[in-house]
């Protein structure tokens, strides 16, 4: 009875915990298809008015353009630099190994606001701020290190003399690279992908300092709040969400079933 | 005879301070199966590297078929390795694995499909050709790194410990794989292993190494009835050791006057003078044991200490009047039917011929 208790017990703190994460997302999305224009129960009739309405707002396509450029590249540019900086790690042993590591995962631990700031003076000095390309070049510095951990993971379960196994069977090697390296890290490449992608496409701040008038779909954003409360913000939320649980989503299961797959 | 196929000529590899192979010299010659046997870290595993172009020499100089190997790169050697691990590609089927270093060399893929197929055939495992090989028994694996290997047709093989994760009954099949293999190809095989039943029953020539130098070279029998010194005498196998003092130097063979008592050796290929200190050896399983006094020469008496029973065979390890240890190997009939009690003094008898001095006490 006791063991059955504290099972209650963590079950309801898990439910509490999902809520409070979930919920606000979840009001989002029911008032987004809500007729009334402000926030209120009870609800109004079921619409499709505010989507209507940023499908057909410029402004809106613009940046969702913007965002699926930054956001792509931003995660080709983080998963190749990850992926080098991964198998320099497997590869190679060489002195202050520890502190070229160490400086490669800083990125993600410095505040984001400070790193806007940052990033805008560097590229406005070197007359590089206000481009579509700045965005990418400052996202894909700050994703790089979850591309770099998560291949990482995946390299550390390879044998080492799979590769050198590859050369002695007439593969150079560039050969062992795409023949077995790249193979082996398939799973793990993909989901660096989906997962770089979801974080250059949710970013805020860096984009915001950085991108000039190329806005991104998270400025947007911020400017409808800004300008009027109405629920199409509601609508581009849903759609946000929706986009990056799906590539995040799909990155678990990729890594996931491998992981599996490998074990058995 | 024909030059021999590889040479090491004063081959040195260290990392860092570590020396793993000292100053080897060595011809492995075409068709034969080769043996590299001794404890990790001695050395046997770097060799292999460097016949395999993974490791450099740091010094000296190593030639297959004449041609200076020492800088050529792993992918312009013509050397396919069976790895300890057998570093199978996890994510292929046993037939793609086979086809994989075809592939690299350019070979069409029907040809290459024709080929692995055949192979896996040879190995009787063609029904599992289109089997992801990780789901194949670790027999099954080994035969899929053979023919991994073996359908490059190379001039020679290497294998780095291929049995040492196979269990007792498998290593005896596939050790009857191998040299039918061998035999059959007539290709060098070079194997590498810390067994020495896999090395006896397997290669024509053994290589027994310590410390990244080679203790001794030579067939199987010889390395076990005449270890070339201590190293070899107490790795292999079962030898009782004296050590004594040249007296005199025989037709029939050499006094050497022990702790023990003084015993005759057999005449070793080597001059020795009077006085000189020498050490001998005799296999456990050529000493005799007797409760009467013998009347041989060399004879010793000793206390039974315990004894090591495994079938027929039977070890019994003895203490000698100066504290020397004995074993003697015999048959469990033939010890029953001396009752021996333990504590009780008997001899020990040998006869000249089976006494072997040692090139050098190392």
């Amino acid at each position: 009875m006791k063991v059955r208790g504290s099972n209650v017990a963590l079950g309801l703190y898990v439910a509490l915990i999902f809520t409070f994460v979930f919920a606000p997302i979840v009001f989002s999305l029911v008032f987004s298809f809500n007729s009334q224009r402000f926030p209120t129960i009870p609800l109004g009739e079921f619409s499709t008015e505010w989507y209507v309405k940023i499908f057909n707002d410029e402004d809106v396509w613009k940046a969702v353009r913007n965002s699926v450029i930054v956001s792509t590249s931003t995660a080709v540019l983080a998963t190749v630099l990850g992926f080098c900086t991964a198998y320099t790690d497997f590869r190679y042993n060489f002195r202050f190994k520890g502190p070229y590591l160490a400086l490669i995962l800083l990125p993600p631990t410095i505040p984001l606001i400070i790193m806007a700031l940052a990033m805008l003076a560097w590229l406005s000095r070197i007359g590089m701020s206000g481009q579509l390309w700045s965005i990418i070049l400052a996202h894909s510095v700050l994703t790089a290190p979850f591309a770099m951990a998560i291949i990482r993971l995946r390299l550390h379960q390879m044998d080492p003399d799979l590769e050198a196994a590859a050369w002695n069977l007439g593969g150079t090697e560039w050969q062992a690279m795409r023949h077995v390296i790249v193979p082996f890290c398939a799973p793990a490449i993909v989901s660096a992908l989906c997962l770089t992608a979801a974080v250059s496409f949710d970013e805020f701040a860096v984009a915001w300092f950085v991108s000039g008038l190329n806005k991104t779909v998270p400025i947007v954003i911020l400017e409808i709040v800004q300008g009027n409360i109405d629920p199409t913000v509601n609508a581009i939320g849903t759609f946000v969400f929706l986009t990056s649980m799906t590539l995040v989503i799909l990155a678990q299961l990729i890594f996931i079933s491998r992981q599996i797959k490998s074990h058995s | 005879m024909t030059a021999p196929l590889v040479t090491f000529q004063n081959v040195q590899k260290w990392f860092g301070d570590f020396v793993a192979v000292r100053d080897m010299t060595l011809d492995i010659h075409e068709g034969e199966f080769l043996a590299i046997m001794g404890s990790s870290g001695c050395g046997k595993t770097t060799t292999l590297r460097m016949l395999a172009g993974l490791e450099t020499p740091t010094a000296g100089e190593i030639r297959i078929g004449g041609r200076l190997m020492n800088d050529v790169k792993p992918h312009d050697r013509d050397t396919p390795l069976v790895w300890q691990s057998l570093a199978l590609f996890p994510y292929l089927t046993a037939r793609e694995n086979v086809e994989f270093g075809l592939k690299m060399r350019g070979v069409s893929p029907n040809e290459r499909k024709t080929r692995a197929l055949d192979w896996l055939d040879r190995m009787q495992i063609s029904e599992f050709a289109e089997r992801n090989v990780a789901t194949l028994s670790g027999g099954q694996k080994q035969r899929v790194a053979l023919a991994r290997s073996l359908v490059m047709e190379p001039q020679m093989l290497l294998l780095d410990e291929p049995l040492s994760a196979l269990d007792a009954n498998l290593v005896i099949r596939m050790q009857g794989v191998l040299i039918q293999l061998q035999k059959e190809l007539g290709i060098t095989f070079v194997y590498v292993t810390h067994s020495q039943s896999e090395a006896f029953a397997m290669a024509d020539r053994v290589v027994i190494m310590s410390q990244g130098d080679i203790a001794q070279i030579g067939a199987p029998k010889d390395i076990y009835r005449a270890p070339a010194n201590r190293f070899v005498a107490e790795f292999v196998g079962r030898n009782n050791i004296l050590s004594g003092k040249v007296t005199d130097i025989g037709a029939k063979g050499v006094e050497i006057s022990a702790q023990q008592g003084t015993f005759v050796a057999a005449n070793p290929n080597r001059p020795l003078s009077a006085g000189q200190s020498v050490s001998f050896t005799v296999s456990a399983d050529l000493v005799s044991l007797s409760t009467e006094e013998p009347k041989t020469k060399n004879k010793a008496q000793a206390t039974l200490i315990s004894e090591e029973f495994i079938g027929s065979i039977v070890t019994v390890f003895l203490e000698g009047a100066a504290g020397q240890d004995y074993k003697v190997q015999m048959q469990e009939r033939a010890l029953a039917a001396l009752d021996l009690v333990p504590g009780r003094d008997v001899w020990l008898s040998w006869d000249i011929e089976n006494a072997n001095i040692l090139e050098s006490d190392l």
